[in-house]
C-alpha cells in the first residue's frame, strides 16, 4: 500500500495505491484524519484508481471519514474504483451515502459543496 | 489423490494479504473468472482478518486454512482457536458488530455469504472459531 495527499482549496485528494486491508487502515486513517483537521477540508476525494484490493476494512475508513467530514459539514466522494471494489461498495450501502464517480475530475464538479 | 493446501501462520495482520494471495494462487488452477478470483480473496481477507480482530484481539494464536478442490467446486475453511462467538445468527446479520469503536462495519459475514456460494460458521465462546466457504467455479467456454 501507499498513498499520496494533495490538497487544494479546502478539497483533498487521497490516492491509494495497492491494497486496503485492515494491516494497512490504522496508517491511511490517522494520516487522512491529521490533513482534514489541520487544513479544514470540505471534500474529500478517494482517489481509488490505482487500487487493487478492498475489503471491508476499506469500508470502515471511508465510513468513518464520512463521520469526521460531516462533523465539520463537508462531503466525501469516491472516484475511479474498479468493478471489483464497486461490488463491496454497493454491497455495504456506501452508495447510498457519498459520491461515486468516474474520475477525480468528475468528483471535483460533482462534490463541490455549493 | 484430491488437491489441498493446509496453511498455519501466526494471528498477525501482516499475513491477512498473504493469506488471500496464497488462496488466490490455489484456486487460479480452476482458471477462474478476474471477478470469481477477487471474490474469493475478498472472502478469505474477511474471515481472516476477523480471527485476527476478533478471535485472538492481539493475543498470540494460529490460524489454520486448508482449501481443498473438488472438480470445480473451491472449499476454503479458516479456523481459529480465539474467544468464539456467543450467538452465530446475531453475529452473522449484516451491519451487526462487536467493534464499531474501531470503524468496524460489520459487513465481513456478508460479503463472504454474498461472493461465495455458501457460507457455515461454527463457533463455540472460548474456544474458537471454524468458516467454512465454497464455491463453484464457472466452466470456461470455448
Ligand atoms: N473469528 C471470530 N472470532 C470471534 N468473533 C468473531 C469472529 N468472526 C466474527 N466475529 C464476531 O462477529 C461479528 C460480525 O463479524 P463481521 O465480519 O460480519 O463484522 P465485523 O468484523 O464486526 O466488521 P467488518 O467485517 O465489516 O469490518 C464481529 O463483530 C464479531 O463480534
Ligand atoms: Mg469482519
Amino acid at each position: 500500500m501507499d498513498m499520496t495527499l494533495t490538497e487544494h482549496h479546502k478539497t483533498l485528494v487521497v490516492k491509494i495505491i495497492g491494497e486496503l486491508d485492515h494491516h494497512y487502515a490504522t496508517r491511511i486513517r490517522e494520516t487522512i484524519d491529521i490533513e482534514i483537521k489541520d487544513k479544514d477540508i470540505r471534500l474529500l476525494i478517494f482517489d481509488l484508481s490505482a487500487l487493487e484490493f478492498m475489503d471491508s476494512s476499506g469500508i470502515g475508513v471511508i465510513m468513518g471519514r464520512l463521520r469526521l467530514m460531516k462533523q465539520q459539514g463537508g462531503k466525501v466522494c469516491v472516484a475511479g474504483a474498479k468493478d471489483s471494489l464497486n461490488k463491496i461498495i454497493c454491497l455495504s450501502g456506501l452508495s447510498g451515502l457519498i459520491g461515486i464517480y468516474h474520475s477525480v475530475e468528475e468528483a471535483m464538479k460533482g462534490g463541490q459543496v455549493a | 489423490m484430491k488437491d489441498f493446501i493446509n496453511l498455519e501462520f501466526p494471528s498477525k495482520s501482516s499475513y491477512e494479504s498473504f493469506a488471500r494471495a496464497t488462496v488466490g494462487a490455489f484456486a487460479a488452477r480452476l482458471d477462474p473468472t478476474i471477478e470469481e478470483l477477487s471474490d474469493i480473496k475478498t472472502a478469505v481477507s474477511e474471515a481472516v482478518t476477523n480471527a485476527v480482530v476478533h478471535g485472538y484481539r492481539g493475543k498470540e494464536g494460529m490460524i489454520y486454512i486448508t482449501c481443498a478442490l473438488e472438480g470445480r467446486e473451491l472449499t476454503v475453511e479458516v479456523t481459529d482457536q480465539g474467544s468464539g462467538i456467543r450467538d452465530v445468527e446475531e453475529a452473522r446479520q449484516p451491519l451487526f458488530t462487536t467493534k464499531p469503536e474501531e470503524e468496524r462495519s460489520g459487513m465481513g459475514f456478508t460479503i463472504m455469504e454474498t461472493f461465495m456460494d455458501s457460507l457455515t460458521v461454527d463457533s463455540a465462546p472460548e474456544k474458537g472459531t471454524k468458516v467454512v466457504m465454497k464455491k463453484v467455479l464457472s466452466t470456461m467456454e470455448a
